[in-house]
């Protein structure tokens, strides 16, 4: 407990604190108190169907290399710091048995990457079902979501306005988004994608 | 100590002490939310899940939902790397495992633990993958297993060890692939991985007898270091030289005897322990190992006197002489502080001691009867019961001590085996049984147990007619049904009335006594006292003898039927008794476990009972109309075990039919089979029906029937059925079970001929009194042989074999020969099919082979007939 002579005195301080912040542009006085307060992770998921390459991203964003993997049942949790942010990255396994289990994920979510393998034409109709049923949940409402158009170094690969519109990513009107092509394989495209994230999740109110 | 104990658990149930004591189900289910924050709070959910499994470990369920909805909160505890809080995680998995769904979830993130660098979660992460994993999932983790049980830190190898003898269970197949890691295993440096591996490697080739050899001989002559896996193999030696019917090899008793001089106190006892418990041992093969176990007697540590009393005490049960040796060694620890010590020490001198030293050893075990608890005062109990059927003139100290003990405290477990060696001494010796029964009476007339005092009141039925002053008891029994309660009461009354029915002198005052009952406010006890004092007051004797001296023995839910039956139909014929089956005496039970005895080994195989049987068979359609179900044999092997396909068969007798009941199991997981019949030949019997087996998929057991009709002679009842088992296979894909073809092939497999022997249509009876049955019987229907069983060697033999070969029930103990006699008188007791009483008196007398003169009476001749001719 303050005595309550240097509780005045730091009130007094606080108002000079105050008018001197009234000189400042308030955008950057939010991005400073969030450095500040920072520490908060934020939290991560990384869905899409089986085999779109996940695991990969999540170890490349984690340790800068490409690890074997073998198929995700149930789910790996990482760490991953990036530009001095840091993310706990929650990558949920694909396959048809594991999807019904996503939903136990979804609460607390701050962004989701939604991977797609580009040369696999055959379900991109499949994991479209998925996205759109995903991005109905009450609880990733206000979740930022950036779509990686992966294996592009995979000949006969969807380009990204392929993959655009077989999402049916037009139909998104509210929500923050953003669509990158990327290769896991050969770390092509997501550090952009990353660098867009770390900004949209910075500028949200 | 026992009181700081008893303080301790006081405190326990007082809460005190305890910070879990107020923990409940809902509000920690509550609290589980917190899992679900993000970042984990690691301190908050730590508490929590440690309240979790507080909870399941006091006894609490959870239902699928709760379990279910705990468990995923539970995974995320998974972004946390704190080691006590992922530790924790890992035990809530194992707990919950069994009741949670989809607990697949977390495969992914064990098996990146057990990988993983931190040694502190590989091994606890490899218990917990291998509980969630099931067979479908189980190649998923396999290239991680084998790559554990190899791993160079001895706790994740033995971790993956004793996984691999939990996956056995399920999908032994898997683990057998995993052998040459496990081999590996087995040169580990680690004591415990060596332990682990063997164990592993033994259950792995268990059913491979061959296999087990080779493994052993290997082994024994280049022995593992450790000292644990070398008692493991020492068990494995002792059950092979067990099971070797051809005689020991000598090898293997080498390899046990050379244990004996190993350097670790453990393997010397786990040697010596498996020399003396093997069944084939002679005094001469003994002597070594008990001289072992003599110098462990003087050892300084506890543990080891334990052990080497407690196994020279069972030794001592079949071989004392071997034992006498340690005599004086024994009579050191009668003086040992440790009291469970001093009461083995005891109990073994009473075996091994001679005559003389029994007065001494009993002034020593009143000395200290009142420091030991119960469990071992059941141990000194059952060791005079020895002593007294091994030395009969000292019956009268045991008895009196016997009698002090039951005036002392103690639960029931102690008093009732007191009891029952005070009856056993009364029914081996004649002249100790007034005795004995004036402690009893005494006992009863201030006991608790309600139990007891009417088994006591049973006996006293029994014997006490039969006394010289029968009528001194009388004054026990009617105390009992104005002090005691209901349960005794009733049991009081019906032993007065046996006292009626077996004095005339008694009979009259006894009339006035049941008069008196009839006044009880208890309906059992009035409906009793009615009952037996309108037959004692006909003063018919037949009457008397059959219903209460020998009274019908229904099997009561037949009996119960069969009145329900009769009540639809017409009942202007009286009810026929005749038709319901009497219900088979219980088998004598196996002498309780002591503590002394190591539990058996063998699961039990639950056989169904006759009432089991008998609902099975009527409800199917075919068999509903062939009456009430006799007799059910027990299940004959009609295969080797471990063959393709294997059968066996059960008999089910009915009045005029007999059922054949096969039960197959397919064991080739690569063919279905279908319309599985087993088609029987015998001479003069007609077959009616068969009912196939549709479908016989692998390892799932199915039943086929055959309906045969008695043939009408009687000497015709008996045969020999050759019996061939006939299927049409598919082929289908071991791993899904789904057949491959359309269709299939015939084929057929002989199997084992099938005996319908005399024993089939008889059921065991009891007679609580054979003598006045054999009287009421009579001898219109008399028959009479002599018989030279010469290929029998004693009497024990003989008894048994001809109480099997008859399918009949022993009365008046009359299956227990006193030692030492040449001859003996056999009664039996049994009820043909069709509801006819047949009684049998084998008089059997040693003399080269054994000779017996049968006497049978029964209220048919055939019956007669065919009894007689049986034993020929």
């Amino acid at each position: 407990m303050w005595r309550s002579k240097e509780g005045k005195e730091c009130l007094r301080l606080l108002e000079v604190v105050a008018d001197l912040l009234k000189f400042v542009n308030p955008r950057a006085l939010l991005s400073y108190f969030r450095s500040l307060i920072g520490s908060r992770e934020m939290r991560i998921l990384i869905l899409g169907l089986d085999g779109a390459g996940k695991t990969t991203i999540l170890y490349r964003l984690q340790v800068g290399e490409v690890v074997t993997t073998i198929p995700t049942i149930g789910f790996n949790v990482e760490q991953v710091t990036y530009k001095n942010l840091r993310f706990q990255v929650w990558d949920l396994g694909g396959q048809t048995s594991i999807r019904p289990y996503w939903r136990c994920y979804y609460s607390n979510t701050d962004a989701i990457i939604y991977v797609v393998d580009s040369a696999d034409r055959d379900r991109i109709g499949i994991s479209k079902q998925e996205l759109v049923s995903m991005l109905e949940e009450e609880e990733l409402k206000s979740a930022i979501l950036v779509v990686l158009a992966n294996k592009q170094d995979m000949e006969g690969a969807m380009t990204v306005a392929e993959v655009h519109s077989a999402l049916g990513l037009d139909a998104l009107k509210t929500r923050t988004f953003q669509i990158f092509k990327t290769s896991a394989i050969k770390g092509e495209g997501l550090d952009q994608s990353m660098d867009w994230l770390a900004n949209a999740l910075a500028s949200r109110k | 100590m026992i009181g700081s104990f008893k303080q301790a658990k006081k405190d326990e149930e007082d809460g005190c002490g305890n910070p879990y004591h107020s923990v409940d189900k809902t509000s920690v289910l509550q609290e589980a939310r917190v899992f679900n924050e993000t970042p984990v709070n690691v301190k908050r959910s730590t508490h929590v899940l440690t309240k979790i499994l507080y909870l399941l470990n006091q006894g609490e369920t959870l239902a699928t939902k709760e379990a279910t909805d705990a468990f995923f909160a539970m995974t995320k505890l998974f972004q946390s790397n704190d080691l006590v809080l992922r530790r924790l995680v890992y035990l809530g998995i194992k707990e919950l495992c069994n009741v949670a769904e989809d607990t697949i979830i977390v495969t992914s993130s064990l098996t990146k633990d057990m990988t993983g660098r931190e040694d502190q979660y590989r091994a606890p992460a490899i218990r917990a993958l291998c509980r969630i994993t099931d067979a479908t999932m189980m190649q998923a983790i396999e290239r991680y297993m084998k790559q554990a049980i190899v791993d160079r830190a001895p706790g994740v190898s033995s971790a993956a060890l004793v996984s691999c003898r939990h996956i056995m269970k399920d999908s032994p197949d898997v683990v057998k692939r995993w052998v040459s890691e496990v081999q590996e295993a087995l040169s580990s440096d680690c004591v415990m991985v060596q332990f682990h591996a063997l164990g592993v490697l033994h259950q792995i080739r268990k059913s491979d007898k061959l296999a087990v050899t080779k493994m052993v001989s290997k082994l024994t002559s280049s022995g593992p270091r450790s000292p644990y896996a070398i008692c493991l193999l020492i068990r494995i030696v002792a059950r092979l030289i067990e099971e070797d019917e051809a005689g020991a090899d000598c090898r293997l008793f080498d390899f046990l005897e050379s244990m004996l001089r190993h350097k670790a106190e453990m393997v010397i006892y786990e040697a010596a322990n498996a020399i003396v418990t093997l069944r084939k041992s002679s005094a001469r093969d003994l002597a070594p190992a008990i001289s072992v176990l003599q110098l462990f007697l003087s050892s300084p540590k506890p543990t080891l006197r334990f052990a080497a009393v407690r196994t020279l005490s069972k030794v001592a049960m079949t071989q004392p002489n071997a034992v006498t040796a340690c005599n004086l060694d024994l009579e050191n620890l009668i003086q040992d502080v440790n009291r469970s010590i001093a009461t083995l020490a005891i109990t073994t001198l009473l075996k091994t001691g001679s005559e003389g030293s029994v007065d001494r050893l009993m002034k020593s075990i009143s000395s200290f009867l009142n420091d030991i608890s119960d469990e071992f005062k059941i141990v000194v109990v059952e060791a005079l019961r020895a002593l007294a059927l091994k030395y009969p003139r000292k019956q009268a100290v045991l008895m009196g001590q016997l009698a002090d003990m039951l005036r002392s405290e103690g639960g029931l477990p102690y008093k009732e085996a007191i009891a029952s060696t005070i009856i056993t001494i009364i029914e081996d010796n004649p002249e100790a049984k007034e005795k004995g029964l004036d402690h009893l009476c005494e006992f009863i007339e201030d006991c608790e147990h309600t139990t007891l005092a009417v088994r006591i009141l049973h006996l006293l039925g029994r014997e006490g007619p039969r006394t010289r002053q029968p009528a001194r008891y009388i004054r026990f029994v009617y105390n009992r049904v104005i002090l005691e309660n209901a349960a005794v009461r009733a049991a009081a009354v019906s032993v007065l009335a046996k006292f009626g029915a077996q004095c005339e002198t008694l009979l009259s005052n006894v009339l006035v006594l049941l008069q008196r009952c009839m006044m009880d406010t208890e309906d059992e006890v009035r409906d009793r006292a009615t009952y037996y004092h309108a037959v004692l007051a006909t003063r018919d004797s037949a009457l008397i003898h059959r219903y209460i001296l020998n009274p019908p023995q229904f099997a009561l839910p037949s009996l119960e039927r069969a009145l329900v039956q009769y009540l639809r139909a017409d009942t202007s014929a009286p009810f026929e008794t005749r038709a319901v089956p009497t219900a088979p005496p219980p088998q004598e039970e196996k002498k309780a476990q002591n503590i002394m005895e190591v539990a058996p080994r063998q699961e039990e195989r639950v056989v169904p009972t006759h009432e089991k049987y008998a609902e099975q068979l009527s409800a199917i359609p075919q068999f509903a109309n062939l009456g009430p179900l006799f007799k059910s044999s027990a299940p004959v092997e009609l295969t080797e075990s471990e063959t393709e396909y294997m059968v066996r068969c059960i008999k089910h007798t009915f009045r005029d039919y007999i059922v054949l009941q096969f039960d197959c199991t397919n064991t080739l997981n690569d063919q279905l089979l279908e319309a599985v019949n087993v088609v029987v030949e015998g001479e003069d019997w007609d077959v009616l029906l068969y009912i196939p087996c549709p479908s016989l998929p692998y390892s799932q057991p199915g039943s086929c029937y055959a309906l045969l009709r008695i043939p009408e002679d009687i000497m015709a009842t008996t045969g020999t059925f050759s019996a061939t088992l006939k299927f049409k296979v598919r082929d289908c894909d071991p791993a899904t079970g789904e057949p491959d073809t359309e269709d299939g092939y015939e084929d057929d497999y002989t199997l084992e001929d099938i005996e319908i022997s005399v024993a089939d249509h008889v059921q065991r009876a009891a007679r609580n009194n054979f003598a006045a049955g054999w009287d009421e019987l009579g001898a219109t229907n008399e028959l009479e042989d002599t018989f030279a069983l010469s290929a029998m060697s004693s009497l024990e033999e003989a008894v048994t074999q001809v109480t099997q070969f008859l399918g009949m029930h022993p009365c008046d103990r009359s299956d227990r020969i006193p030692e030492g006699k040449s001859a003996h008188t056999l009664y039996l007791a049994g009820t043909y099919r069709g509801g006819h009483e047949v009684l049998v008196r084998a008089k059997l007398a040693l003399s080269d082979g054994v000779t017996m003169q049968l006497t049978v009476r029964s209220d048919d001749p055939g019956v007669s007939e065919v009894i007689a001719s049986a034993v020929g």
